[in-house]
């Protein structure tokens, strides 16, 4: 198996804005509940059973042909910084996170594939794929689900489906859910009116991302919210027909703000670069929500010679458990402000600000 | 949009369908944490067990699961089954809280390989399907369903929209987000027949 280094090393393709719609949709991720039947859930277990479950499912995992190659820990075994780093890279949940004996995750080398073991449920299975594409992510954890199907005894019951630790994921036990970056909504002050459609659905949308008290870096993030009564492919197929509208939404909103908003626009990603190529002390918040404003700038080919990847990794890069990675060491939070404007400083330094825009019309 | 506790800036929306009518609850980051609303559970969580579900579990608290020891008062306490057999235990009781819940109340989609090949029985039972082969140290326990819970049946809306309201305050304070949810429906309701006229 690789190391956790080796493992962090090398950025997945998931992290580098390079999919369907990625100008607008980060990542799609599926995730599956699982379960092993003749074991209580692991919230209602007692230690030594969780640990006796994953002696003996832990290899299972390990030797799938999809995670041979890959990374697998004890959490015994891991740091807190070192957990918080999968966290921040969406391939452990929080919640299992803060969990330690009894708990492992198995990574494939792609970063694409987890499994966690003793999360709420047995098993969580989770793919993630770059852009709006979660067919590709279903068809990752399908494969693996099947496999691990085939050697160890799942619960499931004919009638509720996948049997889970809680009755909101019975049925299918899926989750897909979608990284959403709606700036353009956002400054037209459009994106509550799409939020309210999204949830007539029975869609939840929630803007998210970091510690602070508002959708922070104009992130959102819409998933299913139900999972029991209709079929995996059906699920998908609904989520990605109303992202299509989303997307259509906000590629309408960017227009109008490059059609009758200019000034605005410009002033907002002139001032993000600004702020960011040169700040000394960076707060999450502050940075995320910058690098949102100049990720549209370079969507909108306001910056020039700016590759999404670089900002979609720097989103990672600047996170707490990251930085602190970096450091190899733990900082306070005001040390990480100064780490964090370190980082983005040096990242953004080959990148030209906007050119001077001619004399606009309403300055005449 | 404002926090329905706590009146900072809202970032996580959820929106659930209750009765065919949507409703919308809006937390700020700080308060869906605190609130326990994380990223995976979404809204149906612990929180619509203890809304929903009291007046069914009330009827037997005692009731247990005979494979994990798990009990209706815990199953009401944290919304969540102790072990896969505890569905057989409580089935009829969260059948009702199942169709708020979700689309539906019969799985379709995919099933275990071992389910496949066999025969579906018109009223399948989880423990007539036969098991592979368990991994070492597995076992599994076949239990025979011991159901009492009562169908729950929706409990009717005090009409003052004043005392709606402060329901509902009470409601968000303890976490019942499910019985928020339906008492904003309420109010929603309300206001707008009032607006109506
Ligand atoms: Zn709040
Ligand atoms: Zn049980």
């Amino acid at each position: 198996m690789m190391r956790f280094s080796t493992l962090i090393k090398n950025p997945a393709d998931w992290m580098k804005g390079s999919g369907p719609h990625s100008e607008i949709v980060m990542t799609s991720r599926v995730r599956l509940a699982r379960n092993l039947r003749g074991f209580p859930f692991p919230g209602f277990s007692q230690e030594h059973q969780r640990i006796e479950l994953l002696k003996a499912a832990r290899p299972v995992v390990e030797e799938l042909p999809e995670m041979r190659d890959g990374y697998s820990v004890d959490y015994t075994e891991l740091s807190k910084i070192r957990k918080q780093v999968l966290v921040e890279r969406h391939l452990v949940s929080r919640e299992h996170a803060a969990r330690t004996t009894g708990c492992a995750v198995v990574i494939d080398r792609r970063q694409s594939i987890s499994v966690m073991i003793n999360e709420e449920d047995h098993f969580r299975l989770q793919g993630i794929r770059p852009g709006l594409n979660l067919r590709g992510a279903y068809e990752l954890v399908d494969r693996i689900d099947t496999e691990m199907d085939a050697a160890l005894p799942y619960a499931f019951d004919g009638k509720l489906g996948y049997l889970t630790a809680c009755p909101t994921n019975l049925g299918t036990g899926m989750r897909a859910s979608v990284m959403l970056h709606l700036p353009g909504l956002v400054l037209l002050d459009q994106i509550n009116p799409v939020i309210k459609a999204v949830g007539k659905i029975g869609l939840a949308v929630r803007g998210l991302y970091g510690e602070g008290t508002e959708a922070l870096g104009n992130l959102f993030q819409i998933s299913n919210q139900h999972t029991l009564g209709e079929a995996e492919p059906e699920i998908i197929t609904q989520i990605e027909k109303v992202i299509e509208g989303v997307i259509r939404s906000e590629q309408t909103a960017r227009a109008k703000l490059l059609e009758d908003h200019h000034t605005m626009l410009s002033d907002q990603v002139g001032r993000a670069y600004a702020i960011l190529r040169y700040a000394h002390v960076l707060t999450s918040k502050e940075a995320l929500n910058l690098l949102s404003m100049l990720r549209l700038g370079a969507d909108l080919d306001l910056i020039t010679n700016c590759d999404r990847s670089l900002l979609d990794l720097l989103l990672l890069e600047i996170q707490p458990a990251h930085l602190q990675l970096g450091a190899e060491r733990e900082l306070s939070p005001e040390e990480r402000d100064v780490a964090r404007a370190e980082i983005t400083r040096s990242r953004l330094q080959g990148i030209q600000g906007p050119p001077d825009l001619p004399v606009s019309p309403s300055v005449n | 949009m404002k926090c329905d506790v706590c009146e900072a800036e809202a970032s996580v929306f959820l929106t659930q369908i209750i009765n065919g009518q949507m409703t919308t609850v809006n937390l700020c980051e700080g308060c869906s944490k605190s609130k326990g609303v994380t990223e995976e559970t979404g809204f149906g969580l612990a929180e619509a067990f203890v809304g929903a579900a009291p007046r069914a579990v009330e009827t037997s608290p005692d009731l247990a699961c005979p494979s994990c020891g798990f009990t209706a008062a815990q199953l009401k306490k944290i919304g969540r089954m102790g072990c896969p057999e505890c569905y057989d235990t409580f089935r009829e009781g969260i059948e009702g809280l199942l169709r708020g819940m979700h689309k539906g109340t019969r799985h379709v989609g995919k099933r275990p390989s071992a389910i496949i090949t066999a025969a579906p029985s018109p009223k399948p039972r989880r423990s007539s399907v036969p098991a592979p082969a368990p991994a070492p140290g597995m076992t599994s326990t076949i239990t025979t369903p011991a159901i009492t819970l009562k169908e729950e049946t929706p409990a009717p809306m005090p009409p003052d929209i004043n005392k709606l309201r402060a329901e509902l305050d009470l409601a968000v304070k303890e976490e019942r987000y499910e019985d928020a949810a339906t008492i904003k429906a309420e109010i929603d309701r309300q206001t707008k027949d009032t607006a109506a006229k």
